[in-house]
């Protein structure tokens, strides 16, 4: 029986090598791929602890996250082809119309 | 035992992949990177006795999500010639070990986690898995069903009024 505590660990280190890249990367695509790392340590953790509260609950939220983020890479990929007819690029550091 | 062995293929294979999806220079390798992720991912579900949720995981996530992805990928053409990291690479590094280490450090501290991690019985239940999912969610959580339908109808409008060609004037 694998305790908790080491789902909790893998989720952990998923979410934050998630959050790393959004901060490091430039292109807007793996920015993208970083969030559904962030989102699928987020589903870990649910499904872990539905599993030690023999409840089903945890399970049904990321469901709910999994079809959340379908949606999302939706959209975000509309937005990523407008800006690339628009700047023909996809690195973020040049996209700073809104900047000042 | 083969319990473990699982779950260390598995979890260390999701963060290994996961990794290389922030570290790689190309992104048709990120791309493959994310791919190999999710499906460790799902392995770690069936690990936790949550099948349905990783059949979603592998049909959505694996199946669809990412075959988009890899079309948009192939459709812009990118070059890979580029510098990917930032100039704050080490900051954010920085960060994230800091962050990591005290998420860890309030994990192990937690007094919940003790009662948590022993009683749990491996009997399998009368009903399955799938079954008890969808009784839940036709029951219980019936609304946020509606609202996570309409999302997706937003969404997929607001993709088609986003990527749609404007006429040439």
């Amino acid at each position: 029986m694998v305790p908790l505590s080491y789902y909790i660990v893998v989720s952990t280190t998923m979410f934050v090598v998630g959050l790393v890249g959004v901060l490091v990367r430039r292109n807007f695509l793996i920015i993208l791929y970083a969030i559904e790392l962030m989102l699928n340590a987020a589903n870990i953790n649910l499904v872990a602890f539905s599993h030690y509260f023999q409840s089903v609950t945890g399970q049904i939220i990321s469901l709910f996250i999994i079809t959340i983020a379908a949606g999302e890479a939706a959209v975000g990929l509309a937005i990523i082809i407008v800006l690339f007819r628009n700047k023909a690029t996809t690195n973020v550091d040049e996209i700073n119309l809104l900047k000042w | 035992m083969t319990q473990f062995f699982f779950f260390f293929y598995f979890g260390g294979g999701a963060i290994v992949s996961s990794v290389l999806t922030v570290g790689l220079r190309n992104p048709i390798y990120c791309t493959l990177a994310l791919l190999s992720a999710f499906i460790h991912v799902a392995g770690l579900f069936i690990l936790l006795h949550a099948e349905f949720i990783a059949a979603i995981q592998v049909i959505i996530y694996a199946g669809a999500v990412l075959v988009l992805y890899l079309f948009v990928l192939m459709l812009l053409n990118l070059k890979s010639n580029e510098t990917f990291f930032h100039q704050q690479f080490w900051i954010a590094l920085f960060l994230g070990v800091v962050i990591l280490g005290e998420l860890l450090l309030a994990l192990f501290k937690s007094p919940l986690l003790g009662k948590l991690e022993t009683a749990v019985s491996e009997a399998p239940s009368a009903i399955g898995n799938t079954e008890k999912i969808g009784l839940f969610l036709f029951n219980e959580y019936l609304l946020p069903f509606e609202v996570v339908g309409i999302i997706l109808l937003g969404g997929i409008i607001g993709a088609l009024v986003l990527a749609k060609q404007t006429p040439a004037r």
